[in-house]
């Protein structure tokens, strides 16, 4: 019995390149009756298609390849964009995928989900047997140690999600928390999304245009309210995102110190995404008020990347374990096959 | 034997800090159930050697100024085995352990395990008196350490330099309502301690009297100055390390005093 993985990734081929390889709905089948495998299990997320397989006899790439192929598509020298990966090989890279450390973002989660659908899908169709069962089971233990043990999924890599981060980390529940976006535009829209995924109820659209705040706020579950009362807003909210293309500071020292008299207990978080800046830099001096702007948003994500990339030696040594582990479990196993296969087979005489 | 149970008590409590203190250094912080049971152990050894003591003496042992050091910090251990849990405050764990630790050491260390003759006979009223307000004590320590976490993560927060702790910090205002609950605990506690002293039956000790009362009119104002809302988080923070810093200064030097002369 050979374990292998054929696949395309971000690592060796363009978007262009990956979407031909979607596969179909019957690629579980196929993979079996036509390519050959004993067991498969397809995996496909917009960063990768891969095949992780189980077959008696060495099934060529080409062949896998032309199993995944799109509807309508046809096998050429994107071929040689595949990778291939057997036994040993194959056992680490999975557990590497499903730990996240193989994906475009170091340590992302999301990636362990998909491989755990993908496994339900192959289960669920009877394409996967023992070993490759026992295979994802394992990487799934894997990758639970992984971001346990160490700090690959630490730290937001984003600028939006290292704000909405840093906002939980004053506040903890959103759910009574109040937002208020100054400005209507794009970097405003993804900031007020994340908050509102991460439970934001109460959020105000304020910007020069009305009809725009009123359709960011209709898009965003929030409530358009004049640019001219902002300021009355301010005293009642937590958190303030501010992205209009005021050439000048609209938030400054003057304009806040009156709004935060009433509020000494609760803190203010502003996030300044504009460029330039629409909130005045000595704010942050403000007692009780926490101010972040594009630079300083983006320095914490650029780090939170770099302590990531560093964490990937201890979860390669976590997985380098469990590849031992398994490779010894899947030798046996597979000798005890061949010596059952062996029994069954009639004597010669 | 009660003493070497202290020193065991003291290792747990070292470990704790050594293993965060490291864990903080190698910039990969995570609380870790490690500390917790550290921690407890710390705990179980300090009760056992308090126990023993106890029995000893026929008494709580809170007689001299080693007694009363060991018994505040098993007040310290107590909440915050109590409350830590209880408020997500698992990274309290890293800052109480060297707090335990340097009580348990100091009084280790230091040559005062004096036994004297007592001068008083225990009575209920007294007993109550004295370890309720030890186990105030306790509270403000707590809130002294929610107070501190409070600070550090402001600072960080306000500077922008978050370290591998930061993401492991209570939520800022969680921490400030954590450090309000301790510090009306360790209030209400301290008002049955002094209240209780009054029944003991004895010649009130004057300048024990004056500090208690002024530790109690420290942490009254801190109260009314959070409640008021005229005071910030951060100086309230900063006050409840001021204040439990100075009370634990006056605790020795009146205990220390009230064993060489009658206060």
């Amino acid at each position: 019995m050979h374990l292998f993985c054929v696949g395309l990734s971000h690592h060796t081929a363009n978007v262009e390149t990956r979407e031909r390889f979607v596969g179909h709905a019957e690629i579980d089948r196929v993979l079996r009756e036509t390519a050959g495998c004993a067991e498969a299990i397809f995996l496909t997320t917009c960063n990768r298609v891969e095949v992780y397989a189980a077959a008696e006899d060495t099934i060529p790439t080409e062949r896998i390849a032309h199993c995944l192929l799109a509807a309508g598509a046809s096998l050429g020298e994107e071929v040689e964009t595949f990778y291939r990966h057997e036994a040993q090989q194959c056992v680490q890279h999975l557990f590497r995928v499903a730990s996240g450390l193989d994906s475009m973002v170091i340590g992302e989660t999301e990636i362990l989900g998909q491989a755990k659908k993908a496994y339900a899908a192959a289960r669920d169709s009877g394409a996967a047997g023992p070993f490759l069962h026992r295979l994802f089971q394992r990487a799934f233990r894997v990758a639970k140690q992984v971001r346990t043990r160490t700090e690959i999924t630490r730290g937001a890599v984003s600028v939006g999600s290292v704000a909405v981060d840093l906002a939980e980390q004053i506040f903890g529940n959103f759910e009574t928390r109040k937002v208020l976006l100054l400005g209507a535009g794009e970097a405003s829209e993804r900031t007020a999304r994340a908050l509102v995924k991460r439970g934001v109820t109460d959020l105000r659209v304020s910007n020069r245009s009305f009809e725009r705040a009123e359709a960011l706020a209709a898009q965003v579950g929030g409530r358009a309210v004049p640019m001219d009362s902002w300021e009355t807003h301010c005293r009642e909210v937590d958190i303030l995102v501010s992205s209009t293309a005021a050439p000048t500071p609209i938030v400054t020292r003057e304009i806040l110190a009156p709004l935060l008299h009433d509020r000494v207990n609760r803190p203010l978080f502003i996030i300044d995404i504009a460029v330039p800046r629409d909130v005045a830099p000595d704010v942050n001096e403000m007692e009780g008020v926490f101010l972040y702007d594009i630079d300083s948003l983006q320095s914490i994500a650029q780090k939170s990347l770099v302590q990531r990339r560093q964490q990937i030696a201890a979860g390669e040594e976590i997985i380098a374990g469990h590849v031992d582990e398994f490779s010894g479990w899947f030798i046996s196993a597979r000798a005890r096959r061949e010596a059952a296969a062996l029994e069954l087979r009639p004597s010669e005489s | 034997m009660d003493r070497e149970l202290l020193i065991v008590s003291t290792l747990c409590f070292f470990v704790a800090m050594v293993r965060t203190v490291i864990a903080i250094r190698g910039g990969a912080y995570r609380p870790a159930g490690f500390n917790f049971l550290a921690i407890a152990l710390g705990f179980a050894f300090q009760t056992g050697f308090l126990y023993l003591r106890g029995q000893e003496l026929g008494r709580c042992p809170i007689t001299n100024l080693f007694e009363v050091f060991i018994f505040l910090a098993w007040s310290v251990s107590l909440i915050y085995l109590l409350i830590g849990p209880a408020y997500r405050l698992s990274l309290m764990g890293a800052f109480t352990a060297p707090l335990v630790f340097g009580l348990q050491t100091c009084a280790l260390l230091a040559p005062i395990d004096v036994r004297r003759p007592l001068r008083s006979t225990p009575t209920p009223w007294l007993e109550l008196h004295a370890s309720v307000s030890l186990i105030a004590y306790g509270a403000f320590a707590l809130a002294c350490v929610a107070g501190l976490m409070y600070l550090v993560q402001e600072r960080q927060l306000k500077r922008r330099e978050l370290n591998s702790m930061f993401y492991h910090f209570p939520p800022l205002t969680d921490l400030f309502a954590a450090i309000t609950r301790l510090v009306w605990l360790g209030f209400f506690l301290l008002t049955i301690g002094l209240a209780a002293g009054f029944f003991t039956g004895q010649p009130l000790p004057y300048v024990k009297v004056a500090w208690s009362f002024g530790v109690w009119i420290f942490y009254a104002a801190i109260l009314l100055a959070r409640h008021l809302g005229t005071t910030a988080p951060r100086r309230i923070a900063a006050l409840c390390v001021i204040a439990f810093s100075g009370a634990l200064t006056l605790l020795w030097g009146i205990t220390f005093l009230s064993q060489t002369r009658s206060l």
